[in-house]
């Protein structure tokens, strides 16, 4: 007879959803309580009082909700842009640079289309052309993946650096003044290009452009013919040949819609937020995008929720460091403490422990 | 279940943004009237203006001045106290929270905020929180600042190292900075004399200086100018090298650029970028070096000669002595050694050459009397030719050049010398 182990590791089969629910509450309550003692340990701050302040920061007053709001809707819309592409399981780590390219041809029409075009057909242009961009960047990786099998991974990571030296490239034409490599705020006399208000919200207009992707992009995965070849194409290339699916096709359809949105995101960031273009105009939400599209398990409305509580903790940082002097390090600390056990309550949905004392019991029963 | 979840989700979401819009509609009433006031042409601008000038002017008669135990100050900090520059914005902030007698609370400081709309986020979150002055220290933050200036015409913002604060037109926007490159000049003293010592003990025979700098315009191009013309005064045989990191602060691009002068036989290394990249370099090569902002000595104890340096505290408690006093606060401030602004830091003793404090003080005692002009025209010359015989030159700065040398700093804070002098050869010619 062999023995049993001590711990027994079996998937769950009677996983209700309350259930779900409640086990990554004590997920989160368990994560809180660690980082108090964190907090406690290494500070000797008053845990409640550190917690405070980061609610304080992100949301304590209507601009800090506004700012934290504006920043998630932008992170939400790249992690919506990688959605298509994981879904099919091509790992698009080039939003950066998608970014950076809409962000950088929105500067461009900014610059010099500003006078030329009337208001809403300028913001158009702006828009189609960061579009084009996005889509072009994702277009060329997906290409030769599609053609030549090249591995995308690779591919799209070395993209954004091809898309940082554009942009650098672009600063040496529009910086103000010469020599200091800012571009400085476009417009600003004149504010044209800059997405205008909607509703009397000043972010009005990211909020409806980033929901109506949110929407679109869940039922174009879920119930569009189009969103089933995605699927089909990530599960297995075969079963998609056998079944009649242009394997090619798929691959630079799904990377050019990927790649249009992250350019759109970049026009967001241009034209409704920060009003200039550097190399640090993305500012790693490509990758922090990622994140956010993986914990989400691709449901483009959990991104809602994981969006806005990366970049809640990320706001909540910059107001501990300046009420406790505890610098960005120690919200991420934090951040990471929740999110380990996020993912650790995941595995608890789907599996159990049993130990052997229970297991033999059970043996016994029957 | 997935798709009860995804409802409830959707759910929360709605709510939670109604939620949102509900709490901000006041702010977003001031958007937009300042919004729409901005798009309004010139005349109805005018008529904007008017109205708003009588407003102004009864908040300064009703305020004359900020009770101390009501006043709170902001500071907007590129970096944190783990970066030079920033380091000494911080001394600067808690001398004049000394000066004024302040409590913990009432200075508020962002810290590591980037040169982009988290600066115009940082100034306006800070006026929100009932600062009547702003500070920002770096040079990209300005555009962010003259913004969020518009928007609150009662809160006095003050931005180091720009440029714009005359020209953007509004009264509650300054500019300031220090006349940094005479401690740029008196760190060149002491470099040009370490120099010396190497050529007379034989181990140098090229004195081939380098210089990391950050960015290639006035601001650094002055100061490495300055820097080389106080090498010179000592020692007339250097010639210098400059090379770009693209950034205000990067240790490993600062580092690197060391290392490629270092191999390029340069025998002495300074640095205009604000991290302790070069010093590390220096120490590892043991090549003398003249560092910023702050002692290298820690960084670098057998190479580390002194550290042009910037005094922040005079300008911080007079800026906030001004609100204070319900004073108006000069658009461009600018002063220098005379005034304590600035300094060079502590000399290595054993690594400077021998001789060095009693030089610098007699040239320190020079540059605060006035007899010694960093810029004198009679020390450099553009492709061989003085200033003076240079027609075009002399065109160009015609409202910086005259009695002889180039009036830094004087018409606005921030430096205006770009000259590219004989002698240095930097990486973009």
């Amino acid at each position: 007879m062999t023995k049993e182990p001590f711990i027994h590791i079996s998937r769950r089969e009677d996983m209700t959803f309350a259930r779900a629910v409640a086990i990554r509450l004590i997920g989160v309550l368990c994560s809180l309580v660690v980082c108090a003692l964190v907090i406690f340990v290494i500070t000797k701050l008053n845990p409640i009082e550190v917690y405070r302040a980061i609610f304080d920061g992100a949301v304590g007053t209507a601009r800090r909700t506004w700012v934290t709001v504006r920043d998630s809707l932008i992170l939400l819309c790249v992690a919506i842009g990688l959605t298509p592409a994981f879904r099919m399981r091509f790992w698009n780590i080039g939003a950066e640079g998608q970014i950076l390219v809409g962000g950088c041809v929105t500067a461009a029409v900014m610059i010099y289309f500003g006078d030329a075009l009337p208001g809403p057909l300028l913001l158009l242009v702006m828009v189609v052309a960061s579009l084009a961009a996005g889509l072009i960047w994702g277009l060329i990786p997906a290409f030769f993946k599609a053609n030549w099998n090249t591995n995308e991974t690779l591919f799209t990571l070395m993209m954004n650096y091809v898309a940082m030296q554009i942009v650098t490239f672009c600063i040496v034409f529009w910086e103000n003044p010469a020599g200091s490599n800012t571009v400085g705020i476009i417009n600003s006399k004149s504010k044209v290009g800059w997405l205008p208000e909607l509703f009397g919200l000043t972010y009005g207009w990211i909020l409806v452009i980033v929901l109506l992707l949110t929407v679109g992009m869940f039922f174009y995965l879920r119930v569009s013919k189009q969103g089933y070849e995605i699927a089909v194409v990530g599960e297995s290339e075969n079963t998609a040949r056998y079944v009649g699916i242009s394997v090619r096709k798929v691959i630079m359809r799904t990377m050019a819609i990927s790649g249009a949105i992250c350019g759109l995101a970049g026009f967001i960031l241009v034209s409704g937020s920060s009003h200039t273009i550097s190399t640090s105009t993305a500012g790693g939400r490509g990758f922090t995008a990622i994140i956010v599209a993986w914990l989400s398990k691709f449901n483009t409305f959990t991104m809602i929720l994981v969006s806005f509580f990366l970049v809640f903790m990320e706001k909540g940082a910059l107001q501990i460091a300046s009420q406790f002097k505890l610098n960005e390090n120690a919200s991420d600390v934090i951040t990471g403490i929740i999110l380990f056990f996020i993912l650790g309550s995941e595995f608890f949905v789907r599996y159990q422990l049993k130990f052997r004392k229970k297991a033999v019991a059970q043996e016994v029963s029957k | 279940m997935k798709k009860t979840l995804s409802v409830i989700l959707a759910a929360a979401m709605m709510v939670s943004l109604a939620a949102c819009s509900g709490g901000s509609s006041s702010t977003s009433t001031t958007a937009a009237a300042t919004t729409a006031a901005a798009a309004s042409e010139a005349a109805a601008e005018t008529e904007a203006a008017a109205e708003a000038e009588p407003e102004s002017e009864a908040a300064e008669a009703a305020g004359a001045g900020v009770a101390k135990e009501d006043l709170k100050v902001g500071f907007i900090f590129v970096g944190d106290e783990n970066e030079g520059y920033t380091a000494a914005h911080y001394e600067g902030a808690k001398a004049m929270q000394e000066a004024l007698g302040l409590s913990d609370d009432q200075i508020l400081i962002k810290w590591t905020i980037p040169e982009d709309e988290s600066c115009y986020d940082a100034a306006v979150d800070l006026a929100d929180s009932g600062c009547q002055i702003v500070f920002a220290n770096s040079f990209g933050h300005e555009d962010y600042m003259i913004q969020a200036a518009e928007e609150f015409p009662d809160v006095q913002f003050a931005h180091a190292t720009g440029y714009q604060a005359a020209s953007c037109g509004l009264d509650n926007m300054h500019n300031f900075f220090t006349s940094v490159y005479e401690s740029r000049y008196v760190s060149g003293v002491v470099a040009g004399l370490k120099l010396n010592e190497m050529i007379a003990d034989g181990t140098v025979t090229d004195p081939k200086i380098g210089y990391v700098g950050a960015y290639p315009y006035a601001e650094v191009i002055s100061g490495y100018t300055s820097f080389f013309l106080g090498v010179r005064s000592v020692c007339p045989e250097a010639y210098m090298e400059v090379t770009y990191t693209n950034s205000w602060a990067s240790f490993d691009l600062e580092k690197e650029a060391a290392e490629a002068l270092i191999a390029d036989n340069c025998v002495l290394i300074s640095q205009h970028a604000d991290t302790t990249g070069a010093p590390t370099a220096c120490e590892a090569a043991g090549v003398p070096v003249v560092g910023y902002n702050i002692s290298m000595i820690a960084t670098a104890p057998t190479q580390a000669l002194t550290s042009a340096s910037i005094n922040w505290g005079p300008y911080y408690t007079y800026a906030v002595q001004c609100v204070v006093d319900g004073e108006p606060i000069v658009v461009d401030w600018c002063q220098g050694y005379a005034e304590g602004a600035d300094k060079i830091t502590e000399l290595n003793e054993g690594v400077v050459a021998e001789g060095t404090a009693e030089k610098v003080a007699e040239v320190e005692a020079a540059i605060k009397d006035g007899s010694l002009k960093v810029f004198d025209t009679s020390t450099w010359t553009v492709n061989g030719i003085q200033a003076e015989d240079d027609a075009e030159m002399m065109e160009k700065y015609a409202a910086y050049i005259s009695d002889g040398y180039f009036h830094e700093s004087e018409l606005a804070s921030a430096p205006a010398f770009d000259i590219k002098i004989d002698g240095i050869t930097d990486k973009t010619n």
